[in-house]
């Protein structure tokens, strides 16, 4: 491998990635801040389960879904409020937001029942 | 997008009367389904039929006299003793919370219905939601017009028929519903990309996992379908949303219901899933970075993921490979491995393989049960690639996996029927669409240019489209038989009320006929002996279909008939031997027989039995299967292990009844051999076949089976030679006496026969006083008998 010339292509390529990243809109950016903290959230129970064991198993999957799938909810929510996304042009994002609220409390209800 | 295309031209007053005429023949279809189903109703009784849905039935009733919580939590000690089975956790509980759902609604409402009622016509009323529910998705793929015949075609399947008649309250009755109804919220939620279609799709699929164990066709169908299009290039953001959110609250959904529990993340059967999940996010996040990227720019990304990711993703798969390679079966169940290798079970588990419903179909089968659907797919499958979508993908998909499936287990044509119905729909729909536009075409331009392109029949682009809205009208006639001369006369009205589309459809012929070639028409006259034709071909589906739900699939075979020289002759005799059960018996009784009849035993007879039809522990079958073929004294010795009361064996020697227990009696040797070695099947063999007439082995005429079947048999016929009517030969051994059993009841034609076990005698005969016995693990004197000596 050329060290240096890949060394600095990753350097060009971290950089032209953050450039581009920060031309995306506020509200874009506040729903990958939530996807972030979801999938965070999710990491650090796993982590845990992996010192503490997995004995109440029910809660471990139940904690650790309902991370990635409000994650993965929020994921959604930002393609369909994304302006550039030209096969949700029709969509009105109140719409798409209330969906989301909807489906995130279906998602919750099921999480708490399966706590356990 | 297309469905939008479409909607513009039927807006007016042809939208108005295509609407009425599709929502009324909507509900005549639905009132077909429902009352082709029947049959059984009327020539028999409102009764339940066969084995599994005795079971479902007791269910039911105790839903409905305990409650929820009860039924949750319910540990049921009458089967399986002295095992005992946990319903609540191992019964897929929805088709017995519909049912009860249904029953405490009408009662609500003051409907007095009984549970039995309830439960006789659940399937009947499910299979009308079936139809509109495959209506609703070869809509979301073709059209109102395909959507029409399929749920048409549907409604009257005998495939769909035979596990769905008044009566047959089975998981499939409701499953096939959910199915349909899943694939149909997820089609919809890839053509509209709605979150909201999304949580709906995930609800259904809950409601399938609740209901079937056939669920996990649709969760590996999914991910299939999701890759192929990946693959395919057709990712797009209504994949993602239609796919993850599923998997996600699906998994969540399916480990609620306590029967799946935690094998929804640990099985394989789940791991198409998460592995496609896992794909899908790679694959969302590579085109999110493409598109924020420069070209340059995203090349550099791919080299360097490349290089850094690979090194990772080997790692993982080792560790996940060394992780499923340490199961036995590689993580996967039984029945899932019987269903991708096909002689699995018959190498391994002789008690799936020994199941009817497992093996698999012969040809004529395919006829049968899904008529003339059989050679109309694959015109279904073209039809699908012009134009290829998303959906009509997974439609094809569909099919060709139900297929394969189909072919490995009779039992799974079920899942093939509606494939084959959307397939047959939208070809019927695309041929009636061609051939009345190619009508239409040729009767209305005032002097024909050109001789029209003689073509073959092509579904070509949006012209036959765009008429197949008329076509939708037209088509939901199909049913009456019309005539050339009334066609074209009912056209000629109809199309001045719409001169304006006439003139958009002619310019766009005009255009196409002026740029690209001619129109894809046929001559007028082969057009209208093509809709004759396929009229004909529709009345004589429907001729099968009535016939096979008539006298093929309606048999409540708790009760048979035959038709003598004296008219109309009725065999009660199963639940005649249950009702003596149920007044002469204790209630604590233990009854045992082979597993066939466990179910029905509980429910009519309510006695407790020692197996019936879930063989879930095989080794307990076994002990059974061992006890029947083993000389009397054993035979005896493991009963009185088990407080066993009473046995009786189904014998149809007399009548000729050919599924009782003698033909069955090979699969108690094989599963009782699997499991206890000195049952070995060839000492009950003759040249490699099981007899009973005086070539038969002394192995098999010591049998406790061929005991008490035969018991009294030579002395109650009437020339005393004790003629089989089912094996067609008389009998070996035919006078002889039971000493450890004695005959209680015998039915009315011999079908049952009912025997108690004697209990042990009080005090030991002289002879075997002084002996001293090695004592057993049960540790009980042994009753001394005729056949001294020999212990096993």
């Amino acid at each position: 491998m050329a060290g240096g010339g890949t060394a600095n292509d990753v350097r060009t390529l971290v950089s032209s990635l953050r450039s581009a990243y920060s031309a995306t809109p506020v509200r874009l950016k506040i729903i990958d801040l939530y996807v972030l903290y979801a999938l965070i959230t999710a990491f650090v129970q796993v982590a845990y389960m992996g010192m503490v064991g997995t004995f109440p198993f029910n809660a471990f999957l139940s904690g650790v879904l309902s991370c990635v799938g409000t994650a993965v909810l929020a994921v959604c929510l930002r393609m369909q409020v994304n302006k550039e996304n030209k096969e949700f042009k029709d969509l009105p994002p109140e719409r798409a937001f209330a969906d989301f609220v909807l489906c995130n409390v279906v998602l919750h209800l099921v999480i708490m029942n399966f706590l356990g | 997008m297309t469905a939008a295309e479409r909607a513009s031209p039927s807006k007016g007053r042809g939208g108005a009367f295509a609407a009425i005429l599709s929502f009324a023949t909507l509900l005549l279809i639905g009132i077909l389904a429902f009352s082709i189903r029947l049959f059984s109703v009327i020539k028999y009784e409102s009764v339940i039929h066969e084995f599994d849905p005795y079971f479902n039935y007791r269910v039911t009733q105790y839903l409905s006299k305990a409650g929820i919580y009860e039924f949750w939590n319910w540990f049921d000690d009458r089967t399986w003793y002295p095992l005992g089975r946990v319903i609540g956790g191992t019964v897929y509980p929805g088709l017995t919370l519909t049912a009860g759902t249904m029953w405490w609604v009408a009662n609500a409402l003051n409907i007095p219905l009984s549970v039995e009622t309830v439960c006789v016509f659940t399937a009947p009323v499910f299979s009308a939601f079936a139809a509109w529910s495959t209506y609703a998705l070869t809509k979301e793929v073709k059209g109102v017009g395909a959507g029409l015949t399929a749920a048409a075609l549907i409604a009257m399947v005998p495939s769909y028929i035979s596990r769905s008649v008044a009566g047959s309250y089975d998981n499939e009755g409701v499953a096939i519903f959910a199915l349909v109804f899943t694939f149909y919220l997820y089609l919809k939620t890839l053509n509209t990309g709605s979150l909201f279609y999304a949580t709906l799709n995930a609800l259904a699929y809950f409601y399938m996992v609740c209901s079937w164990g056939g669920y996990t066709f649709i969760i590996n169908l999914i991910p299939m379908h999701v890759l192929l299009c990946i693959v395919t290039g057709r990712y797009s953001s209504r994949l993602y949303i239609a796919y993850v959110p599923l998997v996600i609250l699906g998994t969540l959904l399916a480990a609620l219901v306590p029967v799946v529990g935690f094998n929804a993340v640990m099985t394989s059967e789940h791991f198409a899933s998460f592995l496609v999940f896992v794909i899908i996010q790679v694959v969302a996040l590579v085109h999110y970075i493409k598109r924020i990227l420069t070209q340059k720019a995203f090349r550099v990304a791919v080299a360097f993921v490349l290089t850094v990711g690979t090194v990772s993703a080997l790692t993982l798969i080792g560790v996940l490979i060394a992780l499923v390679a340490t199961s036995p079966t590689k993580g996967w169940s039984g029945r899932s491995l019987s269903l991708l290798d096909p002689t699995y079970a018959s190498k391994y588990i002789p008690i799936i393989a020994s199941v009817s419903e497992h093996q698999p179909p012969t040809w004529p089968s395919y006829f049968m049960d899904i008529n003339i659907l059989a050679f109309l797919v694959p015109a279904g499958i073209i039809a699908c690639f012009l134009p290829l979508s998303d959906s009509s993908t997974f439609v094809v998909l569909y099919l060709v996996t139900a297929v394969y499936f189909s072919g490995v287990m009779v039992r799974l044509m079920l899942v093939l029927a509606p494939a084959a119905c959307i397939m047959s729909g939208i070809a019927l729909s695309e041929a009636f669409g061609t051939l009345t536009h190619s009508i239409k075409y040729q009767l209305d331009l005032p002097d024909p240019p050109a001789p029209p392109a003689v073509t073959v029949d092509q579904a070509a682009s949006s012209t036959p489209q765009v008429s197949s809205v008329t076509a939708a009208a037209d088509s939901t006639k199909e049913k009456s038989t019309s005539e050339k001369a009334k066609e074209t006369l009912r056209e000629r009205p109809v199309k001045r009320n719409r001169k304006k589309e006439r003139e958009i459809i002619e310019k766009s012929v005009e255009k196409k006929a002026q740029k690209k070639k001619p129109p894809q028409v046929l001559p007028l006259e082969a057009s209208a002996v093509g809709i004759v034709l396929l009229l004909l071909l529709g009345s004589f589906y429907v001729i099968h279909c009535v016939w096979a739900a008539a006298e093929a699939y309606s048999a409540p075979s708790i009760v048979l008939t035959s038709h003598t020289a004296d008219g109309l002759h009725v065999f009660d005799d199963f639940r005649e031997a249950y009702a003596w059960l149920s007044h002469n018996t204790d209630e604590n009784d233990k009854v045992a027989s082979w597993w066939d009849y466990g179910y029905q035993t509980t429910a009519m007879a309510n006695r407790t039995v020692i197996v019936d039809n879930n063989t879930w522990n095989n080794t307990h079958i076994a002990t059974v299967g061992m006890a029947m073929s083993s000389p009397e004294r054993q035979a005896w010795e493991i009963y009185q292990s088990l407080d066993v009361k009473y046995v009786f064996v189904i014998f149809g020697g007399l009548v000729g009844y050919p599924s009782d227990d003698i033909n069955k009696f090979l699969w108690m040797v094989r599963i009782g051999g699997g499991v206890f070695p000195h049952i070995k099947e060839p000492d009950y063999l003759r040249d490699g076949q099981y007899r009973i007439d005086g070539q038969a082995t002394p192995t098999m005429l010591n049998s406790l089976m061929y005991k008490l079947s035969y018991y009294r048999f030579a002395e109650a016929t009437m020339d005393g030679k004790g003629y089989d009517r089912v094996r067609r030969t008389e009998i070996g051994k035919k006078f002889f006496k039971l000493t450890h059993f004695e005959e209680v009841f015998t039915t009315h034609h011999w079908m049952v026969r009912i025997y108690k076990l004697k209990p042990p005698k009080n005090r030991l005969r002289g002879k075997n006083k002084r002996k001293t016995k090695p004592v057993s693990k049960k540790s009980r004197p042994t009753p001394p008998t005729k056949t001294s000596g020999r212990r096993n």
